[in-house]
């Protein structure tokens, strides 16, 4: 069983439409939405939910005001500034319990977030595992390791070759979370500044990681000195460009269906993600 | 000339989504703005920032974002364990007579070294990213930058906030999501302006993105990117919450040639320097409007 995430640093180059044509061209895969907290994939899948959980994840303290002394130790020892007038801001919480340890009265208490949900689905391409992370909550590192551990479990269970995993935007916790360990990262960019700038960044954090990358150049025609540009930075860090896909409205037209693009039309841009997932499957194979 | 109801403003912009058009939004209006008020922009999306892309600032100095993690004096420690017990992120662990440390996963928090019992843990500094400031076009620009390979983006994005000049029209970007990020960057906004594309995706995430600015009680606009393609259920759905739709941008080669390049909007097509101006504008009153409405309730209840 070999898992590949498919990332991009920016945001909104075109992750979760390939992955959604993924799931419609590859054989024998499981899939795992780990953009916890906008999760998008669902949307072109239309799963039934055959599984809901919840996701308890941390902890925000709480002061008892009528055992509170008011002594202060709590709002000084706080590296969050999250006391004020001896009362917890919960968004500002980190879960410490460092008031918790310190309190002289015993008033503060921690209690367990209810931080999300997860949830295992049917789609028409297989099972999807997928999650909801609370509004303003923390810890989606976490949530993303669930998710993809409730993946590999299909994967083993049902005997698949392929885990498809779409992931978050960006390189902090959640996409470090759905990266390590990954056999193969798909790297989606778009021949923008910004869409360069976010390539070096989330490169040079699957290569911080070990994981191997692959990248796909998505609406490579809009700039096309720029397209070229990404070809000879990747060239000179020796990673593989596997695809460019040109720019077309059809992907939009697509999603509003409610489709991958790949079920919607019989066009260059289907023909594209069909090839590109044949490439992805191949380097996931050696 | 300064009115007496003029109050210092921050605006965020936020979307849920990624690439719905924040920069895009966040750059011209900071742009349309300079010539009549003093301006900062703060780019708190510290793990992929793309203001300075184009604002191109210079930037004057930089300062270190650190995390305080435990370093333990194996001659005081006793093994006892106390360390491991508090830590709430399972970033300290004892084994026999050895203490281990896993860095990344250290918050910083600071309770391991306060209680433990013989004094043994100090405090050193991490370095887990950089906050550069500078200026560019009369505009004072904030960015913060993770370092790569590094998990946590709030303790940076905090570093960016503490710059904010109270004597400014203050404008932060914010990162794509609804997480502890986008909660830090949003926080204490007086507006939040959120990008959004009219398809499922855009939608979907906007709804997300609208949840967290009623949880932070911050009334919010929306902006509606690349229209033209997709279908109209993001205005029907601002119609039913009531929601301004503030201005929209429709799909457009040109728009989308300059961003790639990375011209702000404003610079590329100035006559969207006056669209820009009236989004402030509105958005100056609907927060005027909020303000003197909760002194109004407030003065009720006094009543």
């Amino acid at each position: 069983m070999k898992e590949v995430v498919v990332l991009s640093g920016k945001g909104g180059t075109g992750k979760t439409s390939i992955v959604g044509s993924f799931a419609a061209t590859a054989e024998s895969k499981v899939l795992a939405d780990c953009d916890v907290d906008a999760a998008d994939l669902h949307l072109l899948l239309s799963p039934k939910i055959k599984e809901e959980h919840e996701f308890w994840s941390g902890q925000v303290a709480f002061i008892d005001e009528e055992k509170c002394t008011q002594c202060g130790l709590c709002q000084d020892v706080c590296h969050f500034e999250a006391i004020e007038d001896f009362k917890v801001d919960p968004v500002s919480c980190e879960g410490c319990g460092f008031c918790y340890h310190v309190c002289p009265a015993d008033a503060v208490t921690m209690n367990e977030c209810l931080a999300g949900h997860w949830f295992i689905a049917d789609t028409r391409y297989g099972s999807l595992a997928h999650a909801k992370l609370g509004i303003a909550q923390e810890n989606s590192g976490k949530l993303v390791a669930l998710v993809r551990q409730q993946a590999k479990l299909i994967a083993e269970k049902q005997g698949l070759d392929y885990i498809i995993t779409d992931g978050p935007p960006g390189i902090g916790c959640p996409v470090i979370s759905s990266l390590s360990g990954a056999n193969l990262a798909l790297l989606v960019t778009e021949p923008t500044l910004s869409g360069i700038h976010d390539l070096e960044r989330v490169l040079g954090t699957c290569n911080h990681f070990g994981v191997p990358t692959l990248v796909c150049i998505n609406k490579y025609d809009i700039n096309d000195e720029n397209t070229h540009q990404i070809e000879s930075y990747c060239f000179s860090q020796g990673v593989q460009v596997a695809s460019k896909i040109p720019f077309d409205n059809v992907v939009t037209k697509a999603l509003v269906q409610g489709l991958p693009v790949v079920e919607y039309s019989r066009g260059r841009v289907a023909e594209e993600i069909e090839r590109l997932w044949q490439v992805v499957a191949k380097a996931l194979s050696t | 000339m300064r009115r007496k109801h003029d109050k210092r403003m921050i605006i965020s912009i936020a979307s849920g989504k990624g690439g719905t058009g924040k920069t895009l939004v966040a750059t011209s209006l900071a742009l349309s703005l300079k010539e009549e008020n003093k301006v900062q922009l703060l780019d708190c999306d510290v793990e992929e920032p793309n203001d300075h892309i184009f604002i191109k600032p210079d930037f004057g100095y930089q300062e270190k974002v650190s995390i305080p993690i435990p370093r333990v004096d194996k001659a005081k420690c006793t093994y006892c364990g106390k360390c491991a017990e508090v830590c709430a992120y399972n970033a300290i662990a004892v084994i026999k007579e050895n203490v281990l440390v896993f860095p990344e996963l250290c918050h910083g928090c600071g309770a391991c070294s306060y209680l433990c019992p013989e004094a043994a843990i100090s405090e050193e500094d991490r370095e887990i990213g950089i906050v550069e400031i500078g200026s560019s076009q009369g505009i004072d620009f904030v960015h913060g930058k993770l370092n790569v390979g590094e998990m946590m983006a709030p303790p940076i994005i905090r570093q960016v906030k503490t710059h904010i000049n109270p004597k400014s029209i203050v404008i932060i970007d914010v990162s794509p999501g609804t997480s502890c990020p986008v909660v830090e960057s949003v926080k204490g906004s007086d507006f939040c302006l959120l990008v959004t594309e009219p398809t499922p995706f855009g939608l979907n995430d906007l709804i997300l993105a609208v949840q967290v600015t009623r949880e932070l009680n911050i009334p919010c606009g929306v902006i509606l990117n690349r229209a033209g393609v997709g279908d109209g259920k993001v205005a029907e759905y601002c119609l039913k919450e009531g929601i301004p739709v503030l201005r929209v941008i429709p799909l457009d080669t040109e728009i989308a040639v300059l961003y790639s390049k990375g011209i702000p909007l404003v610079e590329g097509i100035p006559k969207w320097k006056e669209d820009f101006l009236h989004v402030f504008n509105k958005v100056k009153e609907l927060v005027n409007e909020r303000s003197s409405g909760t002194q109004r309730q407030g003065r009720n209840r006094e009543d």
